[in-house]
Protein backbone atom coordinates (compact mmCIF):
# COMPACT_ATOMS: atom_id res chain seq x y z
CA UNK A 1 0.00 0.00 0.00
CA UNK A 2 2.68 2.68 0.95
CA UNK A 3 4.73 1.70 -2.19
CA UNK A 4 1.10 2.14 -4.53
CA UNK A 5 1.08 5.68 -2.68
CA UNK A 6 4.57 7.06 -2.85
CA UNK A 7 4.64 5.52 -7.11
CA UNK A 8 1.63 7.21 -7.26
CA UNK A 9 2.93 10.72 -6.14
CA UNK A 10 5.99 10.57 -7.47
CA UNK A 11 4.20 10.05 -10.96
CA UNK A 12 2.98 13.40 -9.74
CA UNK A 13 7.00 15.21 -9.59
CA UNK A 14 7.62 13.14 -12.43
CA UNK A 15 7.95 15.74 -15.21
CA UNK A 16 9.64 18.57 -12.57
CA UNK A 17 12.35 15.54 -11.72
CA UNK A 18 12.47 15.17 -15.57
CA UNK A 19 13.49 18.73 -16.21
CA UNK A 20 17.16 19.52 -17.65
CA UNK A 21 19.04 22.37 -17.81
CA UNK A 22 18.51 22.67 -22.18
CA UNK A 23 14.43 22.23 -21.35
CA UNK A 24 14.60 24.80 -18.93
CA UNK A 25 16.67 27.29 -21.38
CA UNK A 26 14.45 26.39 -23.87
CA UNK A 27 10.96 27.25 -21.67
CA UNK A 28 13.10 31.13 -21.58
CA UNK A 29 13.70 30.73 -25.26
CA UNK A 30 9.86 30.26 -25.75
CA UNK A 31 8.45 32.80 -23.16
CA UNK A 32 11.07 35.49 -24.53
CA UNK A 33 9.51 34.53 -28.16
CA UNK A 34 6.39 34.85 -26.64
CA UNK A 35 7.38 38.62 -24.55
CA UNK A 36 8.68 39.77 -28.49
CA UNK A 37 5.26 39.12 -29.68
CA UNK A 38 2.83 40.22 -27.08
CA UNK A 39 4.87 43.21 -25.67
CA UNK A 40 7.40 44.62 -28.38
CA UNK A 41 5.04 43.19 -31.04
CA UNK A 42 7.40 42.17 -33.31
CA UNK A 43 5.63 39.75 -35.45
CA UNK A 44 3.41 38.68 -32.96
CA UNK A 45 1.27 36.08 -35.57
CA UNK A 46 4.62 33.88 -36.04
CA UNK A 47 6.04 34.66 -32.65
CA UNK A 48 3.36 33.69 -30.28
CA UNK A 49 2.44 30.09 -31.79
CA UNK A 50 6.68 29.62 -32.53
CA UNK A 51 7.04 30.62 -28.52
CA UNK A 52 4.05 28.42 -27.51
CA UNK A 53 5.27 25.72 -29.33
CA UNK A 54 8.41 25.73 -28.06
CA UNK A 55 7.44 25.92 -24.40
CA UNK A 56 5.11 22.88 -25.29
CA UNK A 57 8.19 20.76 -26.58
CA UNK A 58 10.12 21.36 -23.55
CA UNK A 59 8.30 20.32 -21.30
CA UNK A 60 9.56 16.52 -20.31
CA UNK A 61 7.49 13.72 -21.00
CA UNK A 62 4.63 15.56 -22.54
CA UNK A 63 5.60 13.72 -26.06
CA UNK A 64 3.90 16.17 -28.42
CA UNK A 65 7.30 15.64 -30.77
CA UNK A 66 7.26 11.81 -30.29
CA UNK A 67 5.60 9.54 -33.26
CA UNK A 68 1.97 10.03 -33.00
CA UNK A 69 2.54 13.21 -30.68
CA UNK A 70 0.11 16.25 -31.45
CA UNK A 71 2.76 18.57 -32.79
CA UNK A 72 4.82 15.80 -34.61
CA UNK A 73 1.54 15.14 -36.70
CA UNK A 74 1.16 18.79 -37.65
CA UNK A 75 5.30 18.90 -38.34
CA UNK A 76 4.74 15.78 -40.60
CA UNK A 77 1.39 16.88 -41.96
CA UNK A 78 2.09 20.46 -43.03
CA UNK A 79 6.09 20.86 -43.11
CA UNK A 80 7.86 18.09 -44.07
CA UNK A 81 5.15 18.07 -47.09
CA UNK A 82 6.42 21.77 -47.94
CA UNK A 83 2.22 22.43 -47.88
CA UNK A 84 2.08 25.31 -45.05
CA UNK A 85 4.73 27.68 -46.42
CA UNK A 86 2.75 27.16 -50.19
CA UNK A 87 -0.49 27.84 -48.32
CA UNK A 88 1.08 30.85 -47.02
CA UNK A 89 1.92 32.21 -50.16
CA UNK A 90 -1.37 31.78 -51.77
CA UNK A 91 -2.73 34.10 -49.41
CA UNK A 92 0.56 36.43 -49.19
CA UNK A 93 -0.43 36.72 -53.22
CA UNK A 94 -4.27 37.05 -52.47
CA UNK A 95 -2.54 40.35 -50.36
CA UNK A 96 -0.58 41.83 -52.84
CA UNK A 97 -1.11 44.51 -55.29
CA UNK A 98 1.66 44.48 -58.00
CA UNK A 99 0.63 47.46 -59.65
CA UNK A 100 3.38 49.74 -58.48
CA UNK A 101 6.13 47.08 -59.95
CA UNK A 102 4.14 46.59 -63.43
CA UNK A 103 4.28 50.88 -63.56
CA UNK A 104 7.86 50.68 -63.08
CA UNK A 105 9.31 47.19 -64.17
CA UNK A 106 12.99 47.98 -64.13
CA UNK A 107 12.84 48.35 -60.29
CA UNK A 108 12.72 44.36 -60.35
CA UNK A 109 16.05 44.57 -61.23
CA UNK A 110 16.51 45.88 -57.35
CA UNK A 111 14.93 42.53 -56.52
CA UNK A 112 17.27 40.54 -57.77
CA UNK A 113 20.47 42.54 -56.23
CA UNK A 114 18.65 42.30 -52.88
CA UNK A 115 18.84 38.67 -52.91
CA UNK A 116 22.72 38.22 -53.70
CA UNK A 117 23.05 38.27 -49.50
CA UNK A 118 21.51 34.69 -49.83
CA UNK A 119 24.89 33.42 -52.07
CA UNK A 120 27.31 35.30 -50.21
CA UNK A 121 26.11 34.22 -47.33
CA UNK A 122 25.89 30.23 -48.61
CA UNK A 123 29.94 30.70 -49.22
CA UNK A 124 30.69 32.18 -45.86
CA UNK A 125 28.67 29.35 -43.95
CA UNK A 126 31.08 26.98 -46.35
CA UNK A 127 34.01 28.82 -45.13
CA UNK A 128 32.79 28.03 -41.52
CA UNK A 129 32.86 24.39 -42.24
CA UNK A 130 29.23 23.87 -43.08
CA UNK A 131 28.42 21.19 -46.09
CA UNK A 132 26.66 22.40 -49.02
CA UNK A 133 23.66 21.86 -48.59
CA UNK A 134 23.07 23.06 -44.67
CA UNK A 135 24.85 26.09 -45.97
CA UNK A 136 22.36 26.93 -48.63
CA UNK A 137 19.67 26.43 -46.03
CA UNK A 138 21.44 29.04 -43.82
CA UNK A 139 22.10 31.40 -46.63
CA UNK A 140 18.02 31.57 -47.49
CA UNK A 141 17.71 33.48 -44.54
CA UNK A 142 18.62 36.02 -46.51
CA UNK A 143 15.53 35.67 -48.40
CA UNK A 144 13.90 37.30 -45.59
CA UNK A 145 10.80 35.38 -46.07
CA UNK A 146 9.86 33.00 -43.94
CA UNK A 147 8.41 30.52 -45.96
CA UNK A 148 10.97 30.07 -48.93
CA UNK A 149 13.30 29.65 -45.69
CA UNK A 150 11.12 26.63 -44.46
CA UNK A 151 10.52 25.34 -47.85
CA UNK A 152 14.48 25.19 -48.61
CA UNK A 153 15.11 24.01 -45.34
CA UNK A 154 12.25 21.42 -45.15
CA UNK A 155 13.88 19.92 -48.00
CA UNK A 156 17.49 19.92 -47.61
CA UNK A 157 18.42 20.56 -43.66
CA UNK A 158 15.37 19.67 -41.69
CA UNK A 159 17.53 19.58 -38.68
CA UNK A 160 18.26 23.54 -38.93
CA UNK A 161 14.38 24.25 -39.47
CA UNK A 162 13.90 25.85 -36.04
CA UNK A 163 17.14 28.06 -35.75
CA UNK A 164 16.66 29.01 -39.63
CA UNK A 165 13.07 29.72 -39.55
CA UNK A 166 13.12 31.58 -36.04
CA UNK A 167 16.42 33.33 -37.59
CA UNK A 168 14.06 34.25 -40.90
CA UNK A 169 11.32 35.55 -38.76
CA UNK A 170 12.84 37.47 -36.14
CA UNK A 171 15.00 39.50 -38.65
CA UNK A 172 12.17 40.21 -40.68
CA UNK A 173 10.79 42.03 -37.70
CA UNK A 174 13.88 43.67 -37.02
CA UNK A 175 14.11 44.87 -40.39
CA UNK A 176 13.55 48.57 -39.38
CA UNK A 177 16.35 48.45 -37.03
CA UNK A 178 18.65 46.57 -38.99
CA UNK A 179 18.52 48.86 -42.61
CA UNK A 180 18.50 52.16 -41.61
CA UNK A 181 22.03 52.76 -40.37
CA UNK A 182 23.31 50.75 -43.59
CA UNK A 183 21.08 52.77 -45.84
CA UNK A 184 22.63 55.99 -43.85
CA UNK A 185 26.44 54.47 -44.15
CA UNK A 186 26.32 53.88 -48.26
CA UNK A 187 24.00 57.32 -49.76
CA UNK A 188 25.19 60.71 -49.50
CA UNK A 189 22.29 63.01 -48.36
CA UNK A 190 22.44 64.44 -52.16
CA UNK A 191 21.47 60.21 -52.85
CA UNK A 192 18.37 60.55 -50.17
CA UNK A 193 16.87 63.17 -51.47
CA UNK A 194 16.25 62.13 -55.22
CA UNK A 195 12.61 62.81 -55.52
CA UNK A 196 11.36 60.02 -58.01
CA UNK A 197 8.20 60.57 -60.37
CA UNK A 198 5.42 58.78 -60.59
CA UNK A 199 4.32 57.85 -63.74
CA UNK A 200 1.34 59.36 -65.65
CA UNK A 201 -0.35 56.10 -66.91
CA UNK A 202 -1.15 53.90 -64.76
CA UNK A 203 -1.45 49.98 -65.77
CA UNK A 204 -4.65 48.17 -67.24
CA UNK A 205 -6.78 45.92 -65.39
CA UNK A 206 -6.14 43.19 -68.05
CA UNK A 207 -2.13 43.23 -67.48
CA UNK A 208 -3.15 42.85 -63.82
CA UNK A 209 -4.64 39.99 -64.71
CA UNK A 210 -2.43 38.71 -66.98
CA UNK A 211 0.61 39.18 -64.80
CA UNK A 212 0.45 36.34 -62.75
CA UNK A 213 -0.14 33.85 -65.52
CA UNK A 214 2.89 35.39 -67.30
CA UNK A 215 4.85 35.37 -64.21
CA UNK A 216 4.20 31.94 -63.49
CA UNK A 217 5.00 30.90 -66.85
CA UNK A 218 8.08 32.25 -67.32
CA UNK A 219 10.22 32.27 -63.74
CA UNK A 220 8.69 28.51 -63.32
CA UNK A 221 10.05 27.34 -66.87
CA UNK A 222 13.76 29.12 -65.85
CA UNK A 223 13.62 27.25 -62.45
CA UNK A 224 11.10 24.83 -61.83
CA UNK A 225 11.97 23.76 -58.25
CA UNK A 226 10.58 26.71 -57.74
CA UNK A 227 7.24 26.38 -58.75
CA UNK A 228 5.52 25.51 -55.67
CA UNK A 229 6.09 28.08 -54.58
CA UNK A 230 5.86 30.75 -57.50
CA UNK A 231 2.59 29.20 -58.34
CA UNK A 232 0.72 29.87 -55.33
CA UNK A 233 1.97 33.30 -54.87
CA UNK A 234 0.92 34.14 -58.34
CA UNK A 235 -2.69 31.28 -57.79
CA UNK A 236 -3.13 34.13 -54.99
CA UNK A 237 -3.02 37.17 -56.87
CA UNK A 238 -4.78 36.22 -59.83
CA UNK A 239 -7.66 35.56 -57.71
CA UNK A 240 -7.28 38.78 -56.22
CA UNK A 241 -6.80 40.60 -59.45
CA UNK A 242 -9.34 38.77 -61.74
CA UNK A 243 -12.18 39.71 -59.00
CA UNK A 244 -14.51 36.00 -59.95
CA UNK A 245 -13.65 34.21 -57.26
CA UNK A 246 -13.97 36.83 -54.31
CA UNK A 247 -14.87 34.09 -51.63
CA UNK A 248 -11.80 32.17 -52.28
CA UNK A 249 -9.51 35.37 -52.35
CA UNK A 250 -11.35 36.29 -48.67
CA UNK A 251 -10.36 32.50 -47.48
CA UNK A 252 -7.04 32.88 -48.38
CA UNK A 253 -6.12 35.69 -47.52
CA UNK A 254 -8.12 35.52 -44.18
CA UNK A 255 -9.23 32.19 -42.68
CA UNK A 256 -6.37 29.56 -45.05
CA UNK A 257 -3.75 32.63 -44.12
CA UNK A 258 -4.22 32.47 -39.66
CA UNK A 259 -4.97 28.34 -39.60
CA UNK A 260 -1.61 27.90 -42.13
CA UNK A 261 0.01 30.18 -40.07
CA UNK A 262 -1.05 28.95 -36.21
CA UNK A 263 -0.22 25.60 -37.30
CA UNK A 264 3.09 26.53 -39.11
CA UNK A 265 4.34 28.46 -35.82
CA UNK A 266 3.73 26.03 -33.74
CA UNK A 267 5.20 22.92 -35.90
CA UNK A 268 7.91 25.35 -36.27
CA UNK A 269 8.13 26.09 -32.38
CA UNK A 270 8.47 22.20 -31.78
CA UNK A 271 11.31 21.94 -33.64
CA UNK A 272 13.21 23.81 -30.70
CA UNK A 273 13.93 21.23 -28.56
CA UNK A 274 16.50 21.84 -26.15
CA UNK A 275 18.38 18.98 -26.98
CA UNK A 276 18.43 19.53 -30.52
CA UNK A 277 18.55 23.28 -30.23
CA UNK A 278 21.27 24.55 -27.94
CA UNK A 279 24.37 24.05 -29.61
CA UNK A 280 26.88 26.40 -30.88
CA UNK A 281 25.82 25.76 -34.84
CA UNK A 282 22.20 27.63 -33.59
CA UNK A 283 24.17 30.83 -32.44
CA UNK A 284 26.39 30.92 -35.86
CA UNK A 285 22.91 30.21 -37.66
CA UNK A 286 21.80 33.54 -35.93
CA UNK A 287 24.86 35.48 -36.55
CA UNK A 288 24.93 34.84 -40.24
CA UNK A 289 21.32 34.99 -40.69
CA UNK A 290 21.46 38.65 -39.85
CA UNK A 291 24.84 38.99 -41.82
CA UNK A 292 22.64 38.03 -44.69
CA UNK A 293 20.25 40.03 -44.38
CA UNK A 294 22.73 42.82 -43.91
CA UNK A 295 24.34 41.91 -47.08
CA UNK A 296 21.37 42.28 -48.71
CA UNK A 297 20.60 45.75 -47.91
CA UNK A 298 23.91 46.59 -48.70
CA UNK A 299 24.09 45.17 -52.47
CA UNK A 300 20.45 46.75 -52.82
CA UNK A 301 21.21 49.93 -52.24
CA UNK A 302 24.72 49.40 -54.26
CA UNK A 303 22.91 48.10 -56.57
CA UNK A 304 20.06 51.60 -56.32
CA UNK A 305 23.16 53.41 -56.70
CA UNK A 306 24.51 52.13 -59.99
CA UNK A 307 20.46 52.34 -61.20
CA UNK A 308 20.74 56.13 -60.12
CA UNK A 309 24.23 56.47 -62.11
CA UNK A 310 22.72 55.21 -65.15
CA UNK A 311 19.56 56.56 -65.42
CA UNK A 312 21.08 60.30 -64.37
CA UNK A 313 19.21 60.98 -60.96
CA UNK A 314 15.78 59.38 -61.31
CA UNK A 315 16.45 56.89 -59.21
CA UNK A 316 16.95 57.12 -55.24
CA UNK A 317 19.11 54.55 -54.50
CA UNK A 318 17.24 54.29 -50.49
CA UNK A 319 14.87 52.05 -52.70
CA UNK A 320 17.32 49.36 -53.10
CA UNK A 321 17.06 48.55 -49.51
CA UNK A 322 13.22 47.63 -50.21
CA UNK A 323 14.10 44.68 -52.83
CA UNK A 324 14.14 41.99 -50.19
CA UNK A 325 11.21 40.16 -49.45
CA UNK A 326 9.67 41.70 -45.71
CA UNK A 327 6.58 42.85 -47.46
CA UNK A 328 5.31 45.74 -46.69
CA UNK A 329 7.62 46.54 -43.38
CA UNK A 330 11.29 47.08 -46.20
CA UNK A 331 9.17 49.20 -48.09
CA UNK A 332 7.82 51.67 -44.89
CA UNK A 333 11.73 51.54 -43.96
CA UNK A 334 12.77 53.18 -46.76
CA UNK A 335 9.59 55.95 -46.99
CA UNK A 336 10.59 57.13 -43.35
CA UNK A 337 14.18 57.31 -44.44
CA UNK A 338 13.13 59.71 -47.66
CA UNK A 339 11.58 61.75 -45.68
CA UNK A 340 13.50 61.78 -42.35
CA UNK A 341 15.98 64.10 -44.87
CA UNK A 342 13.15 65.44 -47.32
CA UNK A 343 9.53 65.90 -46.02
CA UNK A 344 7.98 66.23 -49.53
CA UNK A 345 9.75 62.83 -50.87
CA UNK A 346 7.10 60.27 -51.43
CA UNK A 347 9.03 57.26 -51.80
CA UNK A 348 6.39 54.91 -50.80
CA UNK A 349 5.04 53.51 -54.24
CA UNK A 350 8.37 52.94 -55.65
CA UNK A 351 9.81 51.14 -52.59
CA UNK A 352 6.71 48.70 -52.84
CA UNK A 353 7.35 48.14 -56.30
CA UNK A 354 10.63 47.21 -55.48
CA UNK A 355 9.80 45.22 -52.30
CA UNK A 356 7.31 42.89 -54.11
CA UNK A 357 10.17 42.44 -56.89
CA UNK A 358 12.01 41.48 -54.02
CA UNK A 359 9.65 38.42 -52.68
CA UNK A 360 9.80 37.54 -56.67
CA UNK A 361 13.05 37.26 -56.82
CA UNK A 362 13.58 36.07 -53.13
CA UNK A 363 11.54 32.69 -54.45
CA UNK A 364 13.55 33.27 -58.08
CA UNK A 365 16.69 33.41 -55.75
CA UNK A 366 15.51 30.11 -54.05
CA UNK A 367 14.27 28.34 -56.97
CA UNK A 368 17.62 28.49 -58.97
CA UNK A 369 19.56 27.73 -56.29
CA UNK A 370 17.86 24.66 -55.64
CA UNK A 371 17.79 24.07 -59.46
CA UNK A 372 21.71 24.38 -59.61
CA UNK A 373 22.14 21.83 -56.54
CA UNK A 374 20.22 19.80 -58.34
CA UNK A 375 22.09 20.25 -61.35
CA UNK A 376 25.31 19.31 -59.23
CA UNK A 377 23.63 15.94 -58.07
CA UNK A 378 23.14 17.30 -54.38
CA UNK A 379 19.67 17.50 -53.25
CA UNK B 1 35.67 19.72 -56.60
CA UNK B 2 36.00 20.69 -53.65
CA UNK B 3 32.89 22.70 -51.23
CA UNK B 4 34.14 25.89 -51.74
CA UNK B 5 34.76 25.65 -55.83
CA UNK B 6 31.24 24.36 -55.74
CA UNK B 7 30.14 27.34 -53.40
CA UNK B 8 31.82 29.48 -55.59
CA UNK B 9 29.59 28.38 -58.72
CA UNK B 10 26.37 28.18 -56.98
CA UNK B 11 26.76 31.94 -55.87
CA UNK B 12 27.96 33.14 -59.73
CA UNK B 13 25.22 30.82 -61.33
CA UNK B 14 22.76 32.19 -58.65
CA UNK B 15 23.44 36.00 -58.47
CA UNK B 16 23.80 35.90 -62.41
CA UNK B 17 20.39 33.71 -62.61
CA UNK B 18 18.29 35.60 -60.58
CA UNK B 19 19.44 38.97 -62.64
CA UNK B 20 18.55 37.40 -66.09
CA UNK B 21 15.78 36.25 -64.77
CA UNK B 22 14.21 38.89 -63.55
CA UNK B 23 15.58 40.86 -66.72
CA UNK B 24 13.78 38.57 -68.60
CA UNK B 25 10.75 39.06 -67.21
CA UNK B 26 10.95 42.84 -67.25
CA UNK B 27 10.99 42.41 -70.91
CA UNK B 28 7.79 40.65 -70.82
CA UNK B 29 6.53 42.71 -68.88
CA UNK B 30 6.60 45.49 -71.10
CA UNK B 31 5.50 43.77 -73.52
CA UNK B 32 2.57 42.58 -72.17
CA UNK B 33 2.47 46.36 -71.53
CA UNK B 34 2.47 47.22 -75.14
CA UNK B 35 -0.21 44.51 -75.79
CA UNK B 36 -2.79 45.60 -73.36
CA UNK B 37 -2.24 49.47 -72.90
CA UNK B 38 -3.87 51.35 -70.20
CA UNK B 39 -7.31 53.18 -71.26
CA UNK B 40 -8.32 55.88 -68.85
CA UNK B 41 -11.92 54.79 -68.64
CA UNK B 42 -14.57 57.29 -69.12
CA UNK B 43 -16.00 59.33 -65.93
CA UNK B 44 -19.52 58.29 -65.10
CA UNK B 45 -22.41 60.36 -64.56
CA UNK B 46 -20.29 63.37 -65.28
CA UNK B 47 -22.94 66.22 -66.86
CA UNK B 48 -21.02 67.82 -69.38
CA UNK B 49 -24.10 68.73 -71.93
CA UNK B 50 -25.55 70.62 -69.28
CA UNK B 51 -29.44 70.21 -68.69
CA UNK B 52 -30.79 71.50 -71.80
CA UNK B 53 -33.78 69.14 -73.42
CA UNK B 54 -32.54 66.82 -75.87
CA UNK B 55 -28.77 66.71 -75.27
CA UNK B 56 -27.85 63.31 -73.92
CA UNK B 57 -25.50 63.16 -70.68
CA UNK B 58 -22.25 61.55 -71.00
Amino acid sequence: MESSVSAALGSLVMGVSSLTIESVVMLTVGCVLLYLGIKKDYEPLLLVPIGFGAVLVNIPLGGLMQDGGLLRQFYNFGVITEIFPCLIFIGIGAMTDFTPLLENPKILLLGAAGQFGIFITLLLALGLGFNLLDAATVGIIGACDGPTSIFVASKYAPHLLGAVSVAAYSYMSLVPLIQPPIMRALTTEKERKVRMKYPKKSVSKSLKIVFPVLATIVTCLIAPMGTPLMGMLMLGNLMKECGAVSRLTNASENEIANAVTLLLGLSIGATMEGTVFLKAQTLIILALGLLAICLDTVMGVLFGKLMCLLTKGKINPLIGAAGISAYPMAARVVQGEGRRYDTNNWLLMHAMGANTGGQIGSIMAAAIMLSVLRGMGLG
Amino acid sequence: MNNISQGLIIMLVGMGGTLLSLGFLIFVINTAKRVLPYVEEPKKGVDVAGDAPGKEKV
